[in-house]
Formats: structure tokens, C-alpha cells, sequence
């Protein structure tokens, strides 16, 4: 599953194309029901193609009002890695917890934080998740279990073992989805986090958004044992898969396995997500350290929503104006998102001084 | 409707740039994503994608075009079922016109922006009740001990951490038979890893437990400072109140004897610079009990700093079930009217040692034990120098941005008029430590170093 050619969604709509298509994705259902979990259901796919596309076009919208003006500062943009947050967030439940870095809009959708609160965060207005006051790195929502938000690489590794160490303190069986970049796997402080993590058997699940590069510098160059991060948690004991990372099914499929083991109090385990961004790392990165080429490829071969959108079609579990109506509404949301953002107000200047400490 | 295409910022501090090239011309259809133009800002050239999908029906800026101003409209896309007859009713061929400052409008602005007004003046709380039960005789780690074990007693969300806090029984026997008391779950033996705990502590606190992170001496707590200021400070501020951290990180500060200078330094002045923190350390035993107790049961992350050279040191502690002492007040530990001695953590030792020197010389000092760095008591210093006109504070660590800095602008800024001398600063000599006993006895303030500035202050 995780190898399925995205080549798919461009298949054109012969019927005898089609069918044969169907005939594969029954297969390939029937297979996967045999080993275990069951396949993804049409709703499913339906949904995760919405919750894609709903990052999608709500980052294209950040950097658009970016490009206004109206969001300063850093704004790092998650295109191209939607299938990691939808296909692990499909298999959390109720009082799961979520921690990430700075390359954070992705995470919040996911949980289900509303794209307005969001939005008019990254526009630093009083009604944003943090009343204007943490920006596009800094966004909380206590009600959605989602922990941030963090600035300094790798900074919230501990934190979201901390998390889990919570989580395991009060007795539940909740877990703690601890997202990090790959650059951050060269932070010292990521390794304490694995140490104590086994010692102590927490519930975290470390999933590395690997997009190849921290910043402007590849894994290549900054990685002395290659590519592959998911074997880092090899000296602590941490079980680590490598995930297709554009193929929401397949991360689904694997945190489906890593939420299980945790849950189980088997202690933490690394996902690797192979993944790409499309935009650079910021909003000023002009990319310059990568070829046109191999954004293209990843575009046009590797795209996590036409990868679904194919399997939509092809498997004919909707149309195209199923999909459209998708669209719409997806649009309809952030056009919502991005006028509320422009229409609250700006923070009362009262507020600099509100939040410092809280009252003992 | 048409969409008016704008010259985009496309870093934190562009205003304008060139059109550098297009990538598209008129009558082209565009989907979302399509690099469209290329755009040099001030600090590279960038691809520019398209946000909407239509047709390019107008371009109203040029390549080559230097200096087009963030916003202006650069083209116009026609939507899907619109032709060129759209353009016209969209008044879009007028590339000269003022760009109509496009949608993003003022944001309905609550009250005009008011110059950042100062911070709102905190009153200090209230001092605890004066003691007039029955009292016991401990030493410092007996009482931060025992202020553990009660608050552990009475809330079981609070667990404590650090180096050899559990099975060692603590390395300085701070945290002896809380194990015992207490189990595994809540006393946790952690390896050395400063950040990582700390770290740890802090997402814990995010959920709600409350942490007693133990640093076996805050020097080490340098690796984990970025938690400490970053993740613990500020979590509350950046998420618009939804969340802080309620956590104590606790151990000993300052100079021991003969560790050197990597082991010796004083951290009051580093953390209290901090807002989102609060910094207490006390001197006696009553304090160092009644303090933890209230550190521990504080929303806040609170800093408490410990002395290595006063653990030992034994005072006469209330013998009550929940003796707690305010964070943010001071307390005047010697009346007197002739010269106010600001002290805290070890120094009020040496500052009592110099009043009872200055007494014989005729000289009547007030020692006020800061026991709280932030929320700094400035009432309470205020109002001894309105009375003594002369101040000298104390302290052990350096002197550039040190405690006594904050003191001396403080009484210009509170206490200018009452001043009858300059404010002296008595704190440890500008090097890091040295070993041999001789310097490091030099570098350490003595009780003979705050006689001499409190008869300076007197012109004695």
C-alpha cells in the first residue's frame, strides 16, 4: 500500500480503466483484511482527502495574507506533509494529547481547532487561540489536548515526554503524539527524552516529520549515519518504522500498530515519516539548496491528496463533483477563516500585561 | 468577480521589490500552486504561486519593474465562466491608480494604541501572622524536607524529581525518606540529564501534576535553562492564559567551599530577570519551609534557591500543621534607624554579623531578609530607607545587572528624596571563583565588607 503509484490519480476515466483499478483496489482490500487492520472505508478517505485539503488550502491562505502583510515575522508552511497529521491523528482517541514545533498549523486543523481561532492567531488578533500574543510558532488549545507550538528545535521533545509522563501518572492509557522535524534529531536534548522515555516506559509515540531538510541544509549533511532517523532510538531501546509519509493510509496503518504498543505499556516508539515540504522553510527561503526538479517530482508524483483523490475516483467511491463539493466547502471555510482573522481586533493594549503570572 | 493579483512580502521585513519575471501571460490558466512570477525581495529572489485558480486576464506590472510597493495589484485573474469583458467592470486597467489598499482593512481597532503603559504597580502581600506558638529546632534541610512531605501529603499531584533524590536519599540529604514515605511513582531517581528533566517536568506541569524538580545544584541547572525560561516562563503569556507551568525547580545556589568556579555562582539575578518567574530564597529554616510550601502550592513556575552552607544551619520553626510564608515579602529581620542592610539566602547571616559589629560603633542597622527576589518587597525597603535615609544590599553574586543594581535604580527611582548617600552594593568580586582559600575568601563578601559600606553610607 505504502508503494501504490500516485500515478493513479491521473489515470484517466476509461471505463475499462476503471474497472480494472476498482478490481486492484478490491484486491488490495482483501489483502490488507488479511493481515489486519481493516482497509480504509470510502468515508474514511473522503475524510481524510477534507481534513488534507483543508490544510492545504489554509496554508495557501496564511501565505497569501503573509504575502499582504497581515501575518509577520516566521510562518512556516505545511504543504505537502498533510498525510502525516491526518493519518495519525485517525488513530488517537479521546484525551490524546498532541506536542509539536514550529511548523504547526497542520497539527492544530488536525485536532480540530478551528481554522478561525487559528487563522486570526497567525494575523495577531484577539480572537486567535492565544489572543494575538503567541503568533504563528505559539498556539495552544487545552480543550483539544494540543501542547504547542515551540520555537527552539527540539525544545518540545521533553515536553511531550513530560506529557506522557502525565498520562501515565494518572493512570490512563492515553499517549502523547510527539511530533519533531529532522533537524531536531541532532539536538541532544531529543536523546535524554528517549532515555527517559524507555526507563520509564512512557506513552509517546516520536513521529519524525522527515522532509529532508533542516532549513536549508539536507539530513545528508547534517546526519553522520544517513538518511534514515527512524534507527536513532536504537541505542535506547525505541522500536522505529519508516512510514511512507505521503501516504495517509500507510502512516495510519503504522501509528495505527506504534498507538497500540503504547497504549499497551510497552513504552515509547519512533515513526519516521518520509515526508517533503513544497514552500521553503519560512516564508523568506527561497530553496535555492534544492533542485526545481525535485520539488516538481514530489508535486506531481508524490502528492498526498491526488494520492487519495485517485484512490476516491478510481476505486469509484466519488466523483468528481463529490470532490468538488468538497472544495467548495473547504474554501468556503478558510475564506470564513481568512475574513475573521482581518475582522477581529487587534489585542486591547491591556493586554501586554495580562497572562505574566497567575494569581497564587 | 475578478481577483486582484498583489505584490506580495515575502519576508518579515520587505516593502517592496522587483518583478523580476513572469512565468505567465494573459489568457493562461493558473491553478493554485503554479509559480506565476518570480519576485527578488531584499534579501533573495522567490518563486511566486498563485493562491486562486482562474485565468490570467490582465498583467498590470511588467517584468523588469523595479520598486513595486508590497500590495500593489500586479494582475487579474479571471474565475472560472468570466472573459475579458470582467476587466473593465473591475476597474482593473488602471495599473497607474493607486492600488485601492486592497481588502486586508484596519482592523477594527478597540482604543487607539495607547503608549505601552507601564507595567500595573503589584502590591506586596500580606507578611504571614506573627508566630507566637510553639516552635521546634531545625535545620534548613530538615525543614525543606519537611515542607516537601506535607505539601506531597496533602495534594497528590505533586512528585518530585532529580539526582539521587530517591534510593541516595538526596546529595545533600535534603530529600531523605521521601522515598520511603512516598514510593517510586512520586520520588523519581532520574539520571543526569538536566534539560531532559527539566523539559519533563515542564510538559508534566502542562497537564496539571506539580513537579518539585530538584537541580543537585543550580549550576547544573544552566543546561536546562532553556526549558526553564523558555518552555516554563512563557507558556502561560504565549497561550493567551490557557496554560502554564505550576513547577518548583529547587537545589543549592551560590558558592559552597572550595568547589571552584564552575560549582559557585549565584543565580538570583539571572532568573529574576525572567517574567513568567518567580525567584525566593530564604535564609532561615521557618522561611525555607514556609516558602517551599507556598512555591509548591503556586500556580507558577517558581525558582528556589537553596544554600549548601545553610542546610546545616539550625533555626526555631513554628511547630504548626501548615506553616506558610508569602512569596514577595520581605522581612525585617533587625529593626534599627540609622542605615537599611538589604540581604538574602546566606548574606543575611553575614549582614546580621555586620549590624551586631556596627552596633558596638554606634551605628543602628536595619536588616531586611529579602527571602523573595521577584516579586521583589520594594515597599518594604522603601519605607526602612524613608526612615534610615542609607541603604546597602548585599549579595553573593556578581555585581553587573546583579540584585543590587535593581535595588539602586529602584531607590532612585522610589526613594530619591530620602536618600542621604549614594546606595552602596556589597556582592562578590567581579572573576569566577578561585580555588585557593585565600582568593576565595578575597571574592566572597564577609560581614567586614558590608561594616565598611554601611560607614561609607554613614560618612563614618
Amino acid at each position: 500500500m505504502a508503494n501504490e503509484s500516485s500515478k493513479k490519480s491521473s489515470a484517466k476515466k476509461s471505463s475499462a480503466k476503471q474497472a480494472a483499478s476498482k478490481r486492484a483496489a478490491a484486491k488490495r482490500a482483501s489483502r490488507k483484511a488479511a493481515t489486519k487492520a481493516p482497509a480504509a472505508t470510502p468515508d474514511d478517505l473522503m475524510q481524510y482527502y477534507r481534513d488534507m485539503l483543508l490544510i492545504r488550502r489554509f496554508e495557501e491562505k496564511a501565505g497569501q495574507l503573509y504575502g499582504m502583510g497581515l501575518i509577520g515575522g516566521f510562518c512556516h508552511l505545511y504543504i505537502g506533509q498533510e498525510a502525516v497529521v491526518i493519518g495519525m491523528q485517525a488513530c488517537t482517541k479521546e484525551g490524546d494529547c498532541v506536542i509539536t514545533s514550529y511548523r504547526d498549523h497542520g497539527h492544530m486543523l488536525a485536532t480540530g481547532m478551528d481554522p478561525k481561532g487559528v487563522m486570526a492567531e497567525l494575523t495577531g488578533r484577539e480572537g486567535g487561540y492565544s489572543k494575538g500574543k503567541g503568533g504563528s510558532m505559539h498556539m495552544f488549545s487545552k480543550e483539544k489536548n494540543f501542547y504547542g507550538g515551540h520555537g527552539i528545535v527540539g525544545a518540545q521533545v521533553p515536553l511531550g515526554a513530560g506529557i506522557a509522563f502525565a498520562l501515565q501518572y494518572k493512570g490512563t492509557d492515553n499517549v502523547c503524539l510527539t511530533y519533531t522535524g529532522d533537524g531536531a534529531m541532532n539536538q541532544g536534548q531529543v536523546y535524554e527524552s528517549f532515555n527517559m522515555a524507555t526507563l520509564w516506559k512512557l506513552p509517546v509515540i516520536f513521529v519524525i516529520e522527515n522532509n529532508k531538510y533542516g532549513m536549508g541544509t539536507s539530513v545528508e549533511r547534517s546526519s553522520a549515519t544517513g538518511a534514515n532517523l527512524h534507527d536513532r532510538g536504537k541505542a535506547h531501546g525505541i522500536p522505529g518504522f519508516e512510514v511512507d509519509g505521503m501516504d495517509v493510509l500507510a502512516v495510519r496503518e503504522a501509528g495505527e500498530d506504534a498507538v497500540a504498543h503504547c497504549r499497551a505499556g510497552k513504552g515509547p516508539i519512533i515513526l519516521e515519516m518520509k515526508t517533503y515540504r513544497y514552500r521553503g522553510h519560512s516564508m523568506s527561503d527561497p530553496a535555492k539548496y534544492r533542485s526545481k526538479e525535485e520539488v516538481n517530482k514530489m508535486r506531481q508524483q508524490h502528492d498526498p491528496i491526488d494520492l487519495v483523490r485517485g484512490r476516491l475516483i478510481d476505486g469509484g467511491h466519488a466523483s468528481e463533483e463529490d470532490l468538488k463539493a468538497i472544495d467548495k466547502e473547504v474554501k468556503q471555510i478558510v475564506s470564513e477563516a481568512a475574513d475573521f482573522s482581518q475582522q477581529s481586533p487587534e489585542p486591547d493594549p491591556s493586554e501586554l500585561w495580562t497572562d505574566v503570572l497567575l494569581d497564587a | 468577480m475578478t481577483i486582484q493579483v498583489l505584490m506580495p512580502a515575502l519576508s518579515p521585513t520587505m516593502t517592496e521589490g522587483t518583478l523580476a519575471k513572469w512565468n505567465v501571460k494573459e489568457g493562461d490558466a493558473v491553478a493554485s500552486g503554479d509559480v506565476i512570477a518570480e519576485i527578488e525581495t531584499d534579501k533573495a529572489t522567490m518563486e511566486f504561486e498563485a493562491v486562486d485558480e482562474g485565468v490570467i486576464g490582465q498583467i498590470l506590472v511588467a517584468e523588469g519593474t523595479e520598486g513595486v510597493a508590497v500590495n500593489t495589484p500586479i494582475a487579474v485573474l479571471l474565475e472560472e465562466g468570466e472573459d475579458e469583458s470582467a476587466l473593465s467592470s473591475a476597474g482593473a486597467s488602471a495599473p497607474a491608480a493607486a492600488p485601492a489598499e486592497p481588502e486586508p482593512a484596519e482592523p477594527a481597532q478597540s482604543a487607539p494604541a495607547a503608549p505601552a503603559a507601564a507595567a500595573p504597580a503589584e502590591a506586596a502581600p500580606a507578611a504571614e501572622a506573627e508566630w507566637t506558638g510553639p516552635t521546634k529546632t531545625l535545620a534548613v534541610r530538615e525543614a525543606l524536607r519537611d515542607a516537601m512531605w506535607e505539601e506531597m501529603a496533602r495534594d497528590e499531584s505533586v512528585f518530585l524529581m532529580g539526582e539521587e533524590v530517591a534510593e541516595y536519599q538526596g546529595a545533600y540529604k535534603v530529600t531523605q525518606g521521601l522515598l520511603d514515605e512516598f514510593g517510586a511513582k512520586r520520588v523519581i531517581d532520574t539520571p543526569i540529564t538536566e534539560q531532559g528533566f527539566a523539559g519533563l517536568g515542564v510538559g508534566a506541569a502542562f497537564m496539571g501534576l506539580r513537579p518539585i524538580v530538584e537541580f543537585m545544584t543550580f549550576n547544573f541547572a544552566m543546561q536546562a535553562i532553556d526549558q526553564i525560561i523558555n518552555s516554563a516562563a512563557k507558556t502561560l503569556y504565549m497561550s493567551g492564559g490557557q496554560m502554564g507551568a505550576p513547577i518548583v525547580f529547587r537545589g543549592p545556589n551560590g558558592a559552597a567551599s572550595r568547589v571552584g568556579a564552575q560549582h559557585s555562582q549565584c543565580y538570583a539575578s539571572w532568573y529574576a530577570h525572567c517574567p513568567g518567574l518567580k525567584v525566593v530564597s530564604p535564609w532561615s529554616a521557618a522561611d525555607a519551609k514556609g516558602l517551599l510550601k507556598s512555591a509548591i502550592r503556586d500556580p507558577n513556575p517558581v525558582i528556589f534557591l537553596e544554600n549548601e552552607m545553610l542546610y546545616g544551619q539550625s533555626f526555631e520553626v513554628p511547630d504548626a500543621d501548615d506553616w506558610l510564608v508569602p512569596i514577595g515579602k520581605a522581612k525585617v529581620v533587625r529593626p534599627g534607624k540609622d542605615v537599611t542592610i538589604t540581604a538574602f539566602s546566606i548574606m543575611v547571616g553575614r549582614a546580621l554579623e555586620a549590624a551586631e559589629k556596627l552596633a558596638e560603633e554606634g551605628i543602628d542597622a536595619e536588616v531586611i531578609d529579602l527571602r523573595s527576589i521577584r516579586p521583589l518587597d520594594v515597599e518594604t525597603i522603601v519605607r526602612s530607607v524613608q526612615k534610615t535615609n542609607r541603604i546597602v544590599s548585599c549579595e553573593e553574586g556578581w555585581p553587573f545587572a546583579g540584585v543590587g543594581s535593581e535595588i539602586a535604580a529602584l531607590m532612585m527611582e522610589r526613594a530619591f528624596d530620602w536618600l542621604d548617600a549614594p546606595v552602596a552594593r556589597v556582592h562578590g568580586a567581579d572573576v569566577p571563583l578561585p580555588y585557593a582559600a585565600n582568593l576565595e575568601k578575597l571574592a566572597l563578601p564577609q560581614a567586614q565588607s558590608i561594616v565598611e559600606a554601611a560607614k561609607a553610607v554613614c560618612y563614618r
